[in-house]
């Protein structure tokens, strides 16, 4: 039965490990400034993690293969060394490996969520809702309208709450179901919610935030490759939650700024 | 601390007449351990039963499932499950899985049966108390298991229930009305229960002791029973004002957890001045700790059972395990915010989270290790609750190693809310604590029933359930990385359209697992009635439940008071007849 | 299909009755005709973005446009609901139900007149799930998710109401249940125009609803099988 164990365990294993080594299913590429550095970090984590996964389920599997009781009288032995060697064991390299996670981790988690996004950066507001994404471009005169929830209404197309009769910046913002972005240039996204939580997911970007009710957080990014992606709601809202999703195009400058004008022009 | 003069007089009732006295409304902790047990049963078929429905409809979405309409014509039209009601049986299943049976069975079932025995005492120090919380936590599993039956059906926010989704009525969403607050009720409602039963189990190890049993010489199911019980008894104490709270927000016109300004299906709601992140705060205070209610019972089942698979004790003993389940333990209230790096709290508090997160690995890797090491030079006893309880280190070394990635802030940006995540906490926290539970069901069925189990079927079932888990749950580890989200009823963005053959593949190998756990459940039955006989000690144990008959009497000790003179685990003792001690042996040991 | 052949079967029962024992009120031969029509600068309309739903989206080759205030040339008001508001002695809802389509993420039609009672059958025409979440505020409110393959939900409304029923999962769509007393009513055309026919002699209140505007109403008096003509003019905001 030792023996048996021991050979399910091992291939066990080594398929669970040579399915991540080999790639079969990973993240998509990434089209990030900020990407990279995650990915890196993913890499070293990965590396840390399946050396412990391999050499604790290994070992254990050639115990199992060992120590099987045959009957035989033989006493049972102690691990060399005993318990220090365990536990020097893991204090030293799992804390080896928490403090190299920590600081380029830190540093990774810094240029996505604590340094503030380049003043240049192009602003666009975003509103979460069940179950759909909106997004605001401010139009022609650079200004946003005011937010009036007691305005919104799906049903004639005020997504926003925007109120044109009496607020003038309201009345050439363009509102759109999907996010459009010129190429390499920074992104700021302010994004709310009007009913409950959301989260916004672009795994090509490397990027995920909950929308929270109550509250405008800032993303921002910069996407360095042209193309068509998906923007997909990842914080349980209801029961269309599967189905909330929007399409992030990414566009050289000049079509991108084509694109703004024929909006404008609606 | 330790004090036994007046040990005695804690036995106050006598033994009851009746079937009503006796199995249902009963005081003796081996009954009320029994029906938790059964309650957990109870719930954890009922889960499963739902994980398979779920698991049906991810890998064949448009496929109906002959006969579910009766279930709920609502729900399932023509058979038909429709996203509202894929994500009631999503919650249905996490809250009973999570509450009603890795919360209770583990801790509540076999601590309420083997705690007072493995410490020489005759029961709780409160029997009475223990009653009422067996029946609090039944009325909680009915409240619970109610909403599948109600017109607008279970709620559909997750076990995790956030706020505002789960606070503003039925506007959000089918369920979220008398359902969310049937559910709210529930789990205030578990709170108390597991309150009551922490204040026991506190009382018990601290107070009942008997003779000679120090808390050194404690087993490791003791320790980590109590050691639980602390936990519970400040998780609990934290959730249940939160249930409150949720209550109030939906039947008293408070706002504690929704803000202002909110407009569901062109309704502006009448709430302001909440705040969403409170709910999430309160809810993961509790929550992290309750990932540890759940896998420390489990730690120190599989420590006991191992310690008599390998023939000896734990490398390093009491002394490092409990240490480290003492660290673990504190360290779990520091840490609740790494389930809310992306929540939007300030980003500075998630690195601050994240360092004692990852440090909780170290106890964690201790253990693991450990348990490792002791399979080293031991002679291993393959039985069906040895295999289980090494199952479970396997399980727990995979699932805590994911665990590094969602530990650090700036990884948990891709994974957090993919199947990665789901992979994690079911390998870790489900498939290992459940481990815990066969191991410890295989283990102690002899004592609690008297009769043996099925080894054949019970080798067929470990074999099938151990390279089933892998089956499920490494290939969620995958499909997260490539971005697989969580909780969508169907997959119908281009993007995850080419993962479904991967989710066909874990629903095959769910109904192939499943229905290894229908032989489970066969052999317990059956066992329990045709098994073998039982004798006092089957499996060459130490401890003091294999000092009594199986099963024991009503006072547990026959009238007889122990007196512990060995450590609970003195195996592989050379020149002692067979190869170990029981603790009340007066024997001496020539070097201890 | 157990249920299917049951609801047949009742629809027959309910059918053969009908005409045996509750015969129909003799149904006058009197009409009311005219037109909506509007004054002002009407809002614009704003083009539909389905992109979030490529299965809809891919079905109209010109955006679809926003029906909250439907205009048509020479000032013509569609989708306005005229009908018998007082004066009408009410009768037995019809035996055919009203049907309701979600088609290309849209409601067809957008404005669905129904008496008191009387059946309301709603199809999913499409490739993806809706929830059909009718807002109603004095009948009792629900919202039902209803995949695509699903047979379509069958209910009905008990009291008279207005009800803007929506989609949350395609927030866009959005249309009205118009749920009347009167068997007597009828919904503005492209060009405005309404007949509303077979009405017996006597004095009615009829009342032209808009889903945005004000409801107006006007007093008709009919005798014998005359046609009269009443028209309705709503005055519209830009915004």
């Amino acid at each position: 039965m030792g023996k048996f164990f021991a050979i399910v365990l091992t291939v066990i294993t080594l398929v669970s490990a040579s399915i991540f080594a080999m790639h079969i299913w990973w993240m998509p590429v990434d089209i990030s400034v900020h990407g990279p550095a995650l990915d890196k970090q993913f890499g070293e984590t990965l590396m840390g993690t399946g050396f412990g996964f391999l050499v604790a389920q290994l070992s254990l599997a050639y115990f199992l293969w060992k120590f099987a009781d045959k009957g035989d009288g033989r006493k049972v032995r102690e691990f060399p060394g005993g318990p220090k060697v365990t536990i020097i064991t893991a204090v030293v390299l799992v804390g080896l490996e928490i403090l190299a996670l920590s600081f380029v981790g830190q540093k990774a988690w810094a240029s996505v969520n604590l340094d503030p996004a380049p003043p240049n950066a192009m602003h666009i507001d975003v509103q979460a809702e069940q179950f759909a994404f909106y997004f605001r471009y401010a139009g022609p005169d650079g200004q946003f309208g005011a937010v009036h929830p007691e305005k919104i209404s799906d049903g004639n197309g005020n997504y926003f709450g925007l109120d044109p009769e009496n607020d003038i910046p309201a009345r050439d913002d363009i509102v759109v179901g999907s996010l459009t972005i010129p190429v390499n240039q920074p992104i700021l996204l302010t994004i709310h919610s009007k009913d409950v939580g959301h989260s916004f997911y672009v795994r090509e970007l490397r990027i995920q935030q909950d929308f929270v009710p109550g509250i405008v957080i800032p993303v921002h990014f910069t996407a360095t490759q042209t193309g068509k992606f998906e923007i997909v709601c990842t914080q349980l809202c209801g029961l269309g939650h599967y189905n909330m999703k929007a399409y992030l195009e990414v566009l050289p400058q000049d079509q991108f700024d084509q694109w703004l004008k024929a909006q404008a022009g609606q | 601390m330790h004090d036994t003069s007046d040990q005695a007089a804690v036995h106050h009732h006598a033994p009851p007449k009746g079937f009503l006295w006796t199995h249902v409304f009963s005081l003796d902790h081996k009954v009320i351990g029994k029906q938790y047990y059964f309650l957990s049963l109870a719930a954890v078929v009922i889960g499963m039963v739902l994980s398979w429905i779920m698991r049906f409809h991810l890998a064949w979405a448009a496929a109906a499932i002959p006969g579910l309409q009766h279930l709920s014509q609502v729900g399932a039209p023509g058979g038909i499950i429709t996203p509202e009601y894929y994500l009631s049986l999503l919650t249905l299943h996490g809250t009973l899985m999570v509450f009603f049976v890795l919360t209770t069975a583990p801790q509540a079932g076999f601590g309420n049966y083997f705690l007072p025995i493995q410490i020489g005492a005759e029961d709780m120090a409160f029997p009475r108390l223990n009653m009422l919380s067996f029946w609090v936590t039944f009325v909680g599993f009915v409240t619970l298991v109610s909403t599948l039956f109600i017109s607008d059906g279970p709620p559909i926010s997750g076990w995790t229930a956030y706020a505002p989704l789960s606070a503003l009525g039925n506007d959000a969403g089918p369920g979220l009305g008398r359902g969310q607050i049937l559910w709210v009720i529930s789990i205030g409602i578990f709170c108390i229960g597991s309150l009551l039963g922490a204040l026991n189990f506190i009382a018990t190890t601290l107070d009942l002791r008997c003779k000679g049993m120090t808390l050194a010489r404690m087993p490791y199911t003791v320790w980590a029973w109590f050691i639980t019980a602390v936990l519970g008894l400040l998780a609990f104490a934290v959730l249940l004002p939160a249930c409150v709270l949720l209550v109030l927000d939906h039947v008293g016109g408070t706002s504690f957890f929704i803000p202002g300004g909110l407009v569901l299906s062109d309704k502006l709601q009448p709430h302001s001045g909440g705040s969403t992140l409170l709910w999430q705060h309160m809810f993961w205070f509790f929550g992290h700790p309750e990932v540890y209610i759940a896998i420390i019972p489990g730690i120190g089942i599989t420590s006991h059972i191992l310690a008599s698979t390998a023939r000896k004790p734990l490398l390093g003993g009491s002394r490092v395990l409990v240490g480290c389940m003492v660290a673990i333990a504190f360290l779990s209230f520091t840490v609740w915010g790494h389930h809310m790096f992306i929540s939007g709290m300030n980003p500075f508090s998630s690195l601050l989270f994240s360092v004692p997160t990852l440090i909780i690995t170290i106890p964690a890797s201790i253990i693991s290790l450990n348990w490792i090491a002791t399979v080293f030079g031991a002679r291993l006893r393959f039985h069906t609750p040895g295999l289980f309880a090494i199952g479970f280190i396997s399980v727990f070394v995979t699932g805590g190693l994911s665990g590094f990635f969602l530990a650090q802030p700036s990884l948990d940006i891709y994974l957090h809310a993919t199947y990665f995540v789901v992979g994690h906490f079911h390998m870790v926290m489900g498939v290992a604590a459940i481990f815990g539970m066969f191991a410890g069901t295989y283990f102690w069925f002899p004592k609690m029933f008297g009769r043996m189990m099925n080894e054949t079927m019970g080798k067929i079932h470990f074999w099938v359930t151990f390279i089933g888990v892998y089956c499920i749950f490494m290939p969620m580890h995958y499909i997260g990385l490539a971005g697989n989200v969580r909780r969508y009823s169907a997959f119908v963005d281009d993007y995850l359209i080419p993962l479904i053959p991967v989710h066909k593949f874990i629903t095959i190998a769910a109904f192939v697992t499943g229905a290894a756990q229908l032989l489970f459940l066969f052999n317990l039955f059956w066992s329990m009635y045709r098994g073998k006989k039982a004798e006092e000690n089957p499996w060459d144990s130490t401890t003091l439940e294999w000092t009594i008959p199986s099963p024991p009497p009503f006072d547990n000790f026959g009238g007889r008071h122990p007196i512990v003179y060995h450590d609970p685990y003195e195996l592989g003792v050379e020149g002692a007849k067979g190869d170990y001690v029981m603790q009340d042996s007066p024997e001496k040991l020539a070097q201890s | 299909m157990r249920s299917g052949y049951f609801t047949a079967l009742a629809v027959a029962v309910l059918l053969g009755s009908g005409m045996l024992v509750f015969a129909k009120p003799p149904a006058g031969s009197g009409s009311i005709t005219g037109k909506v029509t509007y004054t002002g600068t009407p809002p614009k309309m704003k083009p539909i973005d389905m992109s979030k739903e490529p299965s809809c989206a891919k079905q109209h080759a010109t955006p679809v446009m926003t029906q909250n205030v439907t205009t048509g040339p020479g000032n013509a008001l569609q989708w306005v609901v005229v009908y018998i508001s007082a004066g009408d002695e009410g009768s037995s809802a019809p035996s055919q139900g009203a049907r309701y389509d979600q088609k290309g993420c849209e409601y067809l039609p957008h404005v669905l007149p129904m008496q008191v009672a009387q059946q309301l059958q709603i199809y999913n025409d499409d490739q993806t799930s809706h929830n059909i979440h009718p807002l109603s505020k004095t009948n009792p409110e629900w919202n039902k998710s209803q995949p695509p393959g699903s047979p379509p939900i069958d209910t009905k409304y008990d009291k008279a109401e207005f009800i803007p029923v929506k989609c949350n999962i395609h927030p866009w769509m959005h249309g009205y249940f118009a749920v009347l007393n009167t068997s007597h009513y009828a919904v503005s055309g492209e060009d405005g125009s309404f007949d509303i026919k077979g009405l017996p002699p006597g004095k009615y209140t009829v009342t032209a609803w808009q889903e945005q505007y004000p409801a107006q109403s006007q007093e008709v008096t009919i005798s014998g099988s005359e046609a009269k003509t009443a028209n309705f003019v709503f005055k519209v905001l830009p915004y």
